[in-house]
Parts: structure tokens; sequence; C-alpha cells
């Protein structure tokens, strides 16, 4: 196993031995060209893959013992399920004769993670080892990337193979060999070409087929403005002058609006999500389309009229020579009415802190050429909303799943796979403490992650459900005890500093980003702070409340 | 509406996990479901019937071929292949009704596996319309138990005369 993976050219692993993984543990032990990252929990270790794979476009692995330590993976499978993020995971087992029998740490891991795995094995021959390990690794780089899982029984581990390389693969080849694209590009292309006000819907799926060029160059030719969705973030420029910006729940009024006026929607790896689209009546009055490598999402919650199946990338590239060049400065200009007229908004008045601003103001600071990771709740939204992403593989939030708990190890893992650039978690105080024992893997490597922790003292999401739709009845939301924060990283050897009011913003900043070192900054901010626009749960693009809204809705 | 889906998988233990998982996952409502090794020994066959509408049903289809142990599937339509399935049905019979039970076995085609003083065990093949009549013709005479399989199907060759 160890040999297969170097031969893959897998660099490094995440992961936390244990007493059924110990036999490839004293494998790894010999090998010199694995770098082996230590955790502090399974789940760090996976979200630390997700973190790498995401940020290096390359596959995350991650290594955990049977039982429990298996067990800690799951939360991060179906993460990098819901995300399409390409992981493999590999875990320990009990003896192949003892399989079956309640053996101490025993958990049937292949049967809790078929519906969270894009492919997942139980070696029961070693020399089913090279076929299961290639198949792994295609299916979960192949198509629509995800997590495979490959089970692997101690006596296994130990037992002597000749088979060196899989003679033949039991998986069919449409599952990771490239498709030609299906469907009719130049009709697909036409239905573009006769929108007046056409817009692009963009989603991760651009992220994982590298193809920003691609999606940049349709845009520019059909003059056609683009929204993203928060996994989309990155793949087209946020600070282009035809972005909109993110849509949805949280996304920009002009985006979320463009999205009603538009009269042709295409879709381009996105797969219409319910925290974007109220199924059927999005964008009640344009023509949609929708690009996919994955056939299964086309009208799966909302109906198109144009399909392409296949590579992002690949597709586009099809389309493109097709692609009339359009006049459509009215439409342009009705959308720079929009973004002039609802722009994101928030209280400045007052004179505490603002996340909103001091978002802005990190952006600024670090001129947007940081990688930012985040956790989940409304630091993630603010990040999502201030900090514009010009380059893909930078943005990385738990989009599906909604992990909280996922920040943390994936700047960890971000920044072992860029150690040259700034990576930054944009993290709350609930978010913060569901993986904080990974600061330790920080200091333990002299890694320099950024902390930007947000601390309301509240879960504040929740508290701003409760305020506005449960009326302030504040149940189980509010922390009544919160650690130091700024002690607990000194206690990791990672500098840390609190900023309380706005006239310390700036030293703060100084001070987090001074060096290449890790950092802790503490930005206490007001509990009553709100993500706004907002798209109330179940309801459509029509029923967006603008923060200039808020006066007449608590009315 | 009714389809019936013909699925070739490899065959390992782990496939009708992956498999019905999926059916409960995603909230499709399977009727029935049958499993049998091909002439390949690694690979079988899975005839599964369930009930949705065409959108359904291929969203059904897309999702089985995105399982890495799915090699085909195929969308059966009911006029151009064959559907089958078995019962083993015992009843109770008595001197008194025993010719009339013998009859109707014999007018439906059923086979006779085992005849005793006050029970018949008999073997019935046909399509779930006539498998569902031949149970309730059956009812009359009172069931002891009852043993049926899921439907299987395979297209005909000659598609034109469907």
């Amino acid at each position: 196993m160890v040999e297969l993976l170097e031969e893959a050219g897998v660099e490094i692993v995440f992961g936390y031995p244990g007493g059924a993984i110990l036999p490839f543990y004293d494998e790894l032990y010999h090998s010199t060209k694995i770098k082996h990252i230590l955790v502090r929990h399974e789940q760090g270790a996976i979200h630390m893959a997700e973190g790498y794979a995401r940020s290096t476009g390359k596959l995350g692995v991650c290594i955990a013992t049977s039982g429990p330590g298996a067990t800690n993976l799951i939360t991060g499978l179906t993460d990098a399920k819901l995300d399409s993020i390409p992981i493999l995971a590999i875990t320990g087992q009990v003896a192949t004769s003892d399989i079956g029998t309640d053996a101490f740490q025993e958990a049937d891991i292949f049967g809790i993670t078929i519906p969270i795995t894009k492919y997942n094995a139980l070696i029961k021959n070693a020399d089913d080892l090279s076929r299961h390990f290639e198949e792994a690794m295609k299916i979960a780089m192949g198509g629509r990337p995800g997590p495979v899982l490959l089970d692997f029984p101690k006596d296994v581990q130990t037992q002597k193979t000749t088979v060196r390389k899989a003679t033949s693969l039991k998986i069919a080849k449409h599952h990771y060999e490239r498709q030609t694209v299906k469907g009719d590009p130049q009709e697909f292309a036409e239905a573009l070409n006769n929108a007046k006000r056409p817009l692009l819907y963009v989603g991760g799926g651009a992220i994982n087929s590298f193809a920003s060029a691609e999606i940049r160059a349709l845009a520019e030719k059909a003059n056609a403005p683009v929204t993203t969705t928060l996994m989309g973030l990155g793949a087209f420029p946020g600070t282009h002058p035809l972005s909109v910006g993110m849509l949805g729940m949280h996304g920009t009024a002009y985006a979320n609006k463009a999205v009603l006026e538009c009269d042709y929607i295409l879709n381009l790896g996105a797969r219409f999500d319910d925290r974007v689209a109220r199924k059927h009546d999005f964008a009640p009055d344009a023509i949609r389309a929708h690009i996919d490598i994955d056939a299964s999402e086309f009208n799966k919650r909302v109906n198109v009229s144009y399909i392409l199946n296949g590579d992002l990338k690949d597709a586009v590239r099809e389309i493109l020579p097709f692609i009339k060049t359009t006049d459509r400065s009215g439409w342009i200009q009705r959308i720079n009415d929009l973004k002039k007229n609802h722009p994101l908004d928030f209280d400045s008045t007052k004179e505490e802190i603002k996340p909103q601003d001091f978002m802005k103001r990190v952006y600024d600071r670090t001129k947007g050429k940081a990688v930012v990771s985040t956790d989940v709740g409304q630091h993630q939204m603010w990040a999502a909303q201030y900090f514009l992403f010009d380059e893909p593989n930078t943005w990385l939030t738990s989009g599906g799943l909604g992990t909280m708990g996922y920040g943390l190890p994936a700047a960890i893992g971000a920044k072992f796979g860029n150690p040259d650039k700034t990576v930054i978690c944009v993290t709350g105080d609930g978010s913060f403490q569901m993986c904080i024992q990974e600061l330790a893997t920080i200091a333990q490597s002299k890694l320099g992650v950024k902390i930007l922790l947000f601390n309301n003292n509240f879960l504040g999401m929740v508290r701003q459900w409760q305020e506005l739709f449960y009326e302030n009845r504040f149940s189980e939301s509010q922390w009544t005890y919160n650690p130091n924060f700024v002690k607990l990283a000194e206690s990791y050897d990672i500098p840390a500093m609190k900023v309380s009011k706005k006239d310390e913003i700036d030293k703060g900043i100084d001070f987090f980003l001074k060096d290449d070192g890790a950092a802790l900054l503490e930005v206490m901010i007001p509990a009553e702070e709100k993500v706004f626009p907002m798209i109330p749960a179940g309801k459509s693009q029509k029923d967006l409340i603008e923060f200039k809204d808020l006066a007449k809705l608590k009315k | 509406m009714k389809h019936t889906l013909s699925i070739l998988v490899n065959n390992h233990p782990g496939v009708m996990s992956h498999v019905s998982g999926l059916f409960t996952r995603r909230g499709y409502n399977i009727d029935s479901i049958a499993v049998g090794v091909t002439d390949d020994l690694e690979v079988s066959s899975m005839t599964i019937v369930l009930n949705g509408d065409e959108t359904i049903v291929g969203q059904v289809k897309n999702q089985l071929l995105k399982l890495p142990d799915v090699l085909k599937v195929q969308d059966m339509a009911y006029a151009s292949s064959v559907q089958r399935e078995l019962v083993l049905i015992s009843i109770k019979i008595s001197e008194v009704n025993r010719s009339e039970a013998l009859n109707v076995c014999n007018g439906f085609g059923a086979n006779i596996l085992e005849m005793t003083e006050d029970s018949l065990l008999l073997e019935f093949s046909g399509n779930t319309r006539q498998v569902g009549n031949m149970i309730s013709l059956m009812k009359h005479f009172g069931i002891r138990e009852i043993s049926r399989t899921g439907q299987i199907a395979i297209a005909y060759r000659n598609q034109e005369s469907g």
C-alpha cells in the first residue's frame, strides 16, 4: 500500500495510528517519499486532506485505524461527497478471521460508508490490493470527484503478494475515462445567442474541472454577467466587471435580482441547490440551460431546456466557437444599476467592530491574495460576501454539508499544499471549538496558519434565525462560557491578540499579518449583527430581505 | 407507473447493499427486487420493479449508473419484454374440494409439487397480474404458506413486433 501510494505520486498523508493499522504505519516509517502529518483527531485528518485537495486540485489522503478511528472520518467523508472533493481514506480493520465477531475496535466501515463514498472496498486478500487501489484512485479523481475508502484488515496488511499491478479493473470505463460531451453544442449556444438578458451561474464543478479560463472567455465573448455559488467562488474573478458575486440565501441582492430579471440562465457545474433555488420557480422568466458532468443532476430539482453532459471545461470549449458577440449594454447597464442601488450594506456608524468592515479590511490588506478557509455560520457568509476571490482553489468552505469544525483543519491542509501562500482560517467562536485540538498540529509543524476568530459569544447564525423567526427566544445559542482564546492559542505557542474596538482594528491586522508565522486574532463583534441580504428558508429570490428592509421587517 | 429495470452488476457481496442503499437514501420505492448470477459468474443480473413517473425513473437510472459496480441499466418496456414471477403456494384442501383445486391448477398451468390428505403444494409462474390472480383464487381454498419471487424480465430480441 505504501509503495502504491508512492507510485501514485502521493506526497503527503494526514493520519492517526492505532492497533489495526500498525503494520501499514510500520511500512510508512521507512518511506522517504511520503510525509505523514500526525493529527489530534481523525476528523481533523480528513478535513486537512479536503483542504489540501481543494487548494491544490490534487487527491487528499487520510489514514485512520479501525473502529472509532474509522468512524471519526464519517463527517469528513460526507462533507467530501457533498462538495465533490477527491479523498482517499485508508482505514485499518480487524483481521479477516475476526470480522463479524464484534472484535475489539471492529466497525463495519464498509457498510457504514456505502452512502457517503463514491467507491469503497474491503480488501480481503493482498492479491486484490492493487486492483482496489487503482479503482479507488480512478474513481476519486474521475468524473465528478469524491471520496473513496479502502478498508484494510490487519492480517492482509502483512500478507505477501506478487500482484504489483492490477491486470484488469472491475469497474466500467465511464467511471474514470473522460467522456466526450453529450448534447448539441451549437443548439446549446444558439439559445444563449438569442438571449437578451443572459446570466451565467457558476458552481463548484468549474473548480473541479479547472474551467475558469473557458468560463471567463465565454462571459466576455457573450457579454453575459456571472454569478457564482458559494462553492463556485473564485472560478470567475470576483473583481471582474461582469461579476455580480454570489447568489442564493445570503448572496448579493444584485445577483438574486439578476436571477429574477434574466431571460436565460446557464448553470455551469452547479446543482440548483436548495440554498440557491426553490425548485421549479427558479429564474421564472428564463430559459434554463445546464452543463454538468453528472447526468443525475439534470432536472433533479429544477427543470431545464438545454443540456450538455460532460466535463465543463470541454463543454465550454465546444460551445465557444458558436457564441456570437452581442451588444448587451442595456442589460449590463441594468446590472450596474442594481449593483449601485442594492449594495452589500451594514450599519457602520457605531463604535463596535463590524465583521463586514473587518473582512473588507483584511481583504484589502492581503490584496485578495490569500487562501481562505471558513467554518460554518455568519462568519462564513461575511467572508463569502466581502472577500472577492479572483483565483480558483483559494476558497475552502463546507458548502453542502455545512460542517462546523471544517475551517481550521482545512486551512492546515491548504498550508501544507501551499506553503508560500498566506492561508487564513476565518472562524467563529462556535465552530472553532469543534476541531480546536488541531492547534497542536499547527504548533507541532510550526505552520504559518492565520486564524481570524469572530467572537460574539453566540452561535450567531442560530441566534439570527431565532431573532427573525422565533421571536427572540434564544434557545441554547448563547455561550455562557467561552475560554480565553488568546491564552489558549498562546499555550500552543501561537501568538494571539484580541481586538474589541474600532480604533484597534489596524493594530490587530498589523499583528495578524506581520510575518509568515501562525497567529490568532480574536475579533469581538456584537451578538446582534446579522447577515444580509437573506432569503428566508423555503422562499424564492422574490422574498429577499436586504439590510435596508430590516427596519420594515421588525415592524 | 410501474417500471422494470434490468441491471447488470459485479457479483460480489457489497453490491446488494450499494443498490438497496441507493433506493433507501434517495427515497425511491421498490416493488420487488430479484437477483441471480448470469452465465458469467462475475456478473449478476438484478431486476427491480419500481413505481414512479419518467422523471423519477430517469433519476434512478442515472443514480444507478454512478455506482461503480453497476455495469448496465436497461429500462424494460412492458410491450417489448417478457416479465415473469414465480410463486409457491401451499393450500388447505379436503376430500370435498380436492378435484376443484386440481382443476383450477390444471386450468391455469400450475404444477403440483406435493399433495397430502389436507394440503396441496403448487408452483406457478406468470406475469404480476397472473400471479396475483392465482393467489386470489387459492385464497378461496385457504393459504397455508406462500413464497413469491420478485419479477424478472428479458427484452424480446425482435423489438419491431413489440
